[in-house]
């Protein structure tokens, strides 16, 4: 057995002992570390396997999180059907800011996502499904299927335990897929990728709605957990937040973003009640991760066991 | 009254006033940006930040050291350089080697540090700043009322402009700065201290930040998140723009506020956005900006 796959078995175990811990750790603290993961791990899928920093996916998770938000309190949609259509119209959300922002690259291309996620805020902000300022309150959790019900927090965790294994199984299996062979060549030598016969820009589009979806996923179970979807969702701020988790745990591998979204959240939970002190110590992780420890906390333990 | 397209003259007027008021702060920010990415090829996501602690640098000289406006529009910029230099020195000079993204990204976590220590300190409600006395009151020109101080505001913003065109574009040490954009090291060999220079045009870049801050200071309130909302449409302005000319950036600043202006007239719904809107349809049209070079 290799190490992957010892790690796969321990974060599984420990994925389904999860609700058993509920004398330790709160589980909706536990619910939105697993949703936070998912985004974090669908982020990765672009920042780390094709090298396209976006600053602006706030606006899939949020946005997605408003859908699911409306579908299930005002047309009575069931979880996973809510969570379906939050995931479709974060894809056609990527889709179309997808297609503009890879017309330009690297630093360009951050600063497009980033404005154009502001666009989708101010969208927020003032449409009026998404109640401004207030945000969708008191979303149902409904029942799974029409049969579970998921108001009890222990089938709402293995729903939103099912959720995040298919997501992360999804970009497990695109990142070892050829697909993800040609997205990482595009990331290490666009140039070259081109001239072997690869149309970069569909790869890197493909790339983004699913990296959009699954953020779309995230932020849609996410609102289920919290019973919420406000405008904190879809404000930049979260699109930097992702950003580190990914950063901190160890961009381009494959558990990284897990450990990253654990570490900022608890950090959160913790700092929660100091105020601006979130802000200031996020900020200071920023420096920190990119003067010292670009590798983040996965890539240093793997180059260690490497040795 | 005289009305164009239903709207009051007087009211259209003033409008573009403020557009164009924004739009020298959109002019000032880009400017700066693209002067740093230039050499440095660093977009500094601090720039807000640092706009905001050249406002507070304001504020706090005339509440804690009795420092009148002209004192501090000189002192604040300054003040917010000497921050810059610190910052290149110890930090983003590390990371010149590596992917641009870096840089990005640290200049962000920099802006979070910057913007929490202010909030911290300060709250998130504005702090007044008075317009100083010899600017106050407004004058008549028949057709409308121009305040003072948003005329000044104007005056001083596009002759800061202009000296940077001027100083880039037509003098010996201009030369030097194009010819560092082009090609560090030959220019390292021809004698010049090009790591000096990267030192020097970051603070210059972020003091230009500083001195919007200052001027900007008595017409919004001073508050630490008057930067992160300012500086993501100045990005959206970059891209418009494109980086490749310093005059390109004044004249995108300048016409996307008028812009603004006259969106908040005609259709008030769109004010907020229409700047990413028409970023948007620049990248389809011409992905590499107005005034930008494919590279």
């Amino acid at each position: 057995m290799n190490n992957t796959q010892k790690v796969f078995i321990a974060l599984g175990v420990l994925g389904l002992a999860g609700p058993l811990l509920k004398d330790i750790v709160y589980p909706v603290f536990l619910m939105n570390v697993l949703c936070f993961a998912l985004f974090a791990c669908a982020f990765n899928l672009l920042l780390g396997f094709t090298g396209l920093l976006s600053f602006g996916h706030a606006a899939y998770f949020g946005f997605a999180a408003y859908v699911t938000g409306h579908a299930c309190k005002e047309w009575g949609l069931t979880p996973e059907l809510g969570v379906l259509a939050g995931t479709l119209v974060a894809a056609g959300l990527g889709f179309v800011i997808g297609s503009l922002a890879i017309r330009r690259a690297g630093i360009y291309l951050a600063m497009i996502t980033l404005a154009m996620s502001q666009l989708v805020f101010f969208v927020c902000l003032q449409a009026k499904f998404t109640g401004g300022e207030d945000g969708i309150q008191g979303i149902p959790r409904g029942k799974f299927l029409g049969l579970v019900d998921l108001t009890d927090n222990v089938s709402l965790y293995y729903f939103v335990f099912g959720v995040f294994v298919l997501g992360f199984a999804l970009i497990y299996r695109t990142i070892h897929s050829p697909f993800g062979q040609i997205l990482k060549s595009i990331r290490e030598n666009e140039p070259r990728a081109i001239s072997l016969g690869y149309d970069a820009d569909k790869f890197k589009l493909v790339a983004f709605v699913l990296s959009a979806a699954l953020s779309g996923m995230a932020g849609s179970t996410k609102s289920l957990v919290n019973q919420l979807a406000s405008l904190a969702d879809v404000h930049w701020h979260m699109s930097g937040e992702v950003v580190l988790m990914t950063l901190l745990g160890g961009m381009g591998t494959v558990f990284g973003p897990i450990v990253g979204a654990l570490t900022v959240k608890g950090l959160e939970h913790y700092l929660a009640e100091q105020g601006s002190w979130v802000t200031i110590v996020t900020g200071a992780i920023f420096v920190v991760c990119v003067l010292a420890f670009r590798r983040g906390i996965v890539g240093e333990l793997a180059a260690l066991f490497k040795r | 009254m005289s009305e164009v397209f239903g709207i009051p003259l007087q009211a259209l007027l003033s409008q573009l006033l403020i557009g164009l008021v924004n739009g020298s702060f959109y002019a000032m920010l880009s400017l700066g940006l693209a002067v740093i990415f230039g050499l440095l090829n660093i977009i500094n996501f601090s720039h807000g930040a640092l706009y905001m602690m050249g406002a507070y640098g304001a504020w706090m000289g005339l509440t804690y050291l009795g420092l009148n406006y002209w004192v501090c529009l000189l002192l604040a910029p300054l003040a917010v350089g000497l921050v810059g230099v610190v910052i290149e020195r110890t930090m983003l000079q590390r990371l010149y080697k590596l992917d641009h993204l870096y840089g990005l990204l640290l200049t962000f976590g920099l802006a979070l540090i910057i913007e929490g220590l202010y909030r911290q300190a300060y709250g998130v409600s504005g702090q007044p700043y008075p317009v100083p006395e010899l600017l106050k009151g407004a004058t008549n020109l028949g057709f409308m009322f121009l305040p003072n101080y948003r005329a000044w505001v104007l005056v001083a913003s596009l002759a800061v402009c202009f000296a940077t065109w001027y100083v880039i574009e037509r003098t010996k040490l201009g030369a030097y700065l194009r010819a560092g954009t082009e090609n560090p090291r030959l220019v390292q060999a021809f004698g010049v201290n090009v790591p000096l220079m990267v030192t020097l045009t970051y603070g210059f870049g972020v003091a230009l930040a500083g001195f919007a801050g200052v001027l900007a200071s008595p017409i919004i309130q001073v508050n630490p998140l008057m930067g992160s909302n300012l500086i993501i449409v100045v990005f959206a302005v970059v891209v418009i723009g494109g980086m490749g000319s310093i005059m390109g950036a004044i004249v995108t600043g300048l016409g996307l506020g008028l812009i603004e202006g006259l969106t908040k007239v005609f259709y008030p719904e769109l004010s907020a956005t229409v700047v990413f809107i028409i970023m948007a349809i620049v990248l389809l049209v011409r992905p590499a900006g107005l005034f930008g070079r494919e590279k």
